[in-house]
């Protein structure tokens, strides 16, 4: 076997088809993409070369910044989310009654499709139907908010959605981080007298670092390209209110048939994506691997 | 290295086995396609493609195989291949397959603004001759135009819509209300209705084109019909006084509680979900919506019965009047520029349009855009009543985000949201979009 794997046809076979996937379906389009960005196109009739004119427009595009905010804000509020994914999945992991039970219902918000979450959370937002205003005035606030009609709110009420939405995925990561752990320094730490409190924080999470690492680069990168339940929920409205980036792109390419701008867009994305992911490793970088 | 090689040799034929298979696939798909092509042997095919699959608009799709099949028998030799797509994924195809020309010979289009960028592609064949034609005379007037570019027509209609403000008359009876004739009558109404406790008006402004209906009514109210259609084709402005002056009566609108509580953040089905529980008392929709109020076994009957329509109030001292309407065509059929089957197609398309004039108020509840004879058929009165008025129409205005290009459109329908909830003025919603019209000049 080992003599197949070094026969370099052997590994060319191997690798081929999935490169050649990769190739054509993820690259390809992205450097198609950089290339519509240079265009004035609608997408139907003919391309016409404009030069860096898409960018230029686009760092001038006060729409744009707005909506990059909306998209960094999300970044650091799902990054901080992290925080009560991590806590959840310490008491879970913990010999807890019932954390079998807790485990699933904590998942099956990932087993749904964005869309039905986005129509879930917008019956619950209803502001005279919905269940959390007709809660409220059961509670005695008078005039509860239209959550998703209030340019104010609207971003908060969008994130608290997302935030039960990833549970599920961040906390299963966790929790399989945490259970792979040597028992063995668990009950050292016990013998040594070590409050549970101690042992999350001293212990575990130390230990499971590189996880949370790679848990918080996804969370950036996700919400930086975050769309699905934003755009059935809002539409990127009320006046923009919850406008992200790959919702502004969407409404730029598809909507208005901008096929050159919304490329731009894409293309700039995916810059500042690059861009934030290397930081964000940089950042967390730690000296040396974990050896038990 | 013998054994290595068999190895070798052995994944490359699994590879070339799996790939084989999956272009084996195509290959049948291929064949099975030109067998159809052939079918019958020297037959002409026209490929049409429509939006109303079995699942979501099944009158629709039976007439439309009603109308085929007469055709096909009237015709021997021609035969219609049919696709059928919802409707988000039809305009994803049409687009794609307009991008690599391969259009089908006949197919369904929007007006004015959805058709340009095909029209401007030569993609779409000049249906003129139809219009001198066969088909003349046949359609309500102001309809076709809406899919002429430059005094050429590219699309034929198959849909026509005004927009009726409708109302439930058993809240209007229980706070002895009449339905309004005069704006100040109906903001007395909203007044009364606030009063109680009332939400005097659905509206899901998440949509933004509901809004814009609203503000489309009341600029033609204030200004007559020509004002806002001569700002958008650049002959007016649309920082016209009259515009200015709709767009603070909206506003008024909005101060005064006359629309549903979070409108901007609800859709318009949301919005049409309170009017059906009868928490609303009037909603300003499209005649499309007709079906809802009378035939459909979805809502209950004491609820139907209760629903009737009123011509939008008249702003006293304004310039229009109560039979001018906001409205459409919807759907229309166009034919492919590079059709091998160019002729056909023509035919077809009159042949279809006329038939479906025919049938689609009785089997679909759909008003088409060619007239239609209300004289000895049972519908239900509310049609009755709404074709009538489309034959005493003094002017129907295009819905505006359907007038305009897309990317005016966009900032249209964006100040519209604004302008509801009260982002910006009057004076600024009309200024954005004049900057807007200029820019596209």
């Amino acid at each position: 076997m080992n003599k197949v794997m070094s026969n370099k046809v052997v590994i060319a076979l191997y690798t081929l088809p999935a490169l050649i996937l990769i190739l054509a379906l993820i690259y390809g389009p992205i450097l198609l993409t950089g290339y519509y960005g240079l265009m004035d196109w609608n997408g139907i009739g003919a391309m016409t070369f404009i030069g860096l004119d898409n960018y230029v427009e686009l760092v001038q595009d006060s729409k744009f910044w707005e909506s990059a905010l909306h998209s960094f804000l999300l970044a650091i509020f799902s990054t901080l989310s992290l925080a009560i994914y991590l806590i959840i999945s310490l008491i879970l992991a913990g010999k807890i009654k019932g954390s079998n039970l807790l485990r699933k219902i904590y998942l099956i918000p990932m087993l749904l499709s964005s869309v039905a979450i986005a129509q879930l959370w917008i019956k619950i937002y209803d502001p005279n139907n919905g269940m959390l205003n007709s809660l409220l005035q059961t509670l005695g606030v008078e005039n509860p908010p239209a959550w998703l009609a209030d340019p104010n709110l609207v971003l908060y009420a969008i994130f608290v959605a997302i935030l039960w939405q990833y549970a599920g995925f961040y906390i299963i990561i966790y929790y399989a981080a945490l259970k792979g752990l040597p028992e063995s320094l668990i009950e050292a730490a016990k013998i040594d007298g070590a409050t549970p409190i101690q042992i999350a924080y001293k212990i575990k999470v130390p230990l499971i670092a590189g996880v949370i690492k790679v848990t918080i680069v996804l969370a950036i990168v996700g919400s930086l390209k975050y769309f699905d339940l934003i755009y059935v929920m809002t539409g990127g409205g009320p006046n923009g209110a919850s406008e992200v980036i790959a919702s502004y792109m969407y409404k730029k390419a598809f909507g208005i048939y901008d096929f050159g701008y919304g490329s731009a867009i894409a293309f700039f994305l995916l810059l500042i994506t690059l861009v934030v992911t290397w930081l964000t490793r940089k950042l967390t970088a730690s000296e040396d691997e974990i050896q038990y | 290295m013998k054994g290595t090689l068999a190895k070798g040799l052995l994944l490359l034929s699994l590879f070339a086995l799996v790939f084989l298979a999956a272009c084996g696939g195509s290959d049948g798909e291929n064949a099975s396609k030109d067998d159809e092509n052939e079918s019958g042997s020297g037959d002409k095919v026209i490929e049409f493609m429509h939006l109303w699959p079995e699942g979501s608009s099944k009158q629709h799709y039976d007439i439309v195989n009603g109308i085929i099949e007469e055709y096909e028998s009237d015709n021997p030799g021609v035969k219609v291949k049919l696709e059928i797509l919802g409707n988000e994924q039809y305009k994803e195809k049409l687009k794609v397959l307009s991008t690599s020309n391969e259009l089908p010979d006949v197919g369904m289009t929007w007006a004015a603004g959805f058709l340009e960028p095909y029209v401007s592609g030569n993609m779409f064949a000049s249906l003129d001759d139809l219009l001198d034609g066969p088909l003349k005379d046949k359609f309500v007037p102001g309809t076709a135009e809406a899919y002429a570019l430059d005094g050429t027509t590219y699309g034929l209609p198959l849909e026509l819509n005004i927009t009726p403000l409708y109302y439930n008359k058993a809240i209007f009876e229980e706070h002895g209300l009449e339905a309004p004739t005069t704006f100040d009558e109906l903001k007395e109404v909203v007044q009364t209705l606030v009063d109680q406790g009332v939400t005097p008006i659905a509206l899901g402004n998440k949509d933004r084109w509901t809004g814009s209906m609203w503000y489309m009514y009341l600029a033609d109210r204030i200004g007559g019909p020509e004002v806002l259609n001569k700002a958008i084709d650049r002959s007016g402005s649309f920082e016209d006084p009259a515009l200015v002056e709709a767009a603070k009566e909206v506003q008024e609108l909005v101060d005064m509680g006359a629309f549903l509580n979070g409108f901007n953040g609800l859709g318009n089905d949301e919005a049409k979900g309170y009017f059906i529980n009868e928490q609303a008392a009037m909603y300003l929709m499209g005649s499309w919506d007709l079906p809802e109020w009378t035939t459909s076994e979805a809502n209950p009957q004491e609820f139907k019965d209760s629903i009737d329509y009123m011509k939008f109030p008249v702003v006293e001292g304004g310039k229009g009047d109560e039979n001018s309407f906001v409205g459409g065509p919807g759907v229309g059929l166009f034919v492919a520029e590079n059709s091998d089957v160019k002729e056909e197609a023509k035919d077809f398309v009159a042949f279809f349009v006329e038939k479906w004039g025919e049938q689609s108020v009785e089997k679909a509840g759909v008003i088409p855009a060619t007239k239609v004879d209300t004289e000895g058929s049972d519908l239900p009165q509310m049609y009755v009543d709404v074709l009538n008025d489309l034959n005493e129409a003094s002017n129907i205005t295009l819905y505006a985000d359907v007038q305009m290009s897309a990317g005016v459109a966009e900032v249209h329908l964006d100040m519209i949201q604004a302008l509801f909830g009260k982002a910006v003025t009057p004076e600024e919603f009309a200024k954005q979009q004049e900057e807007a019209l200029a820019a596209e000049e």
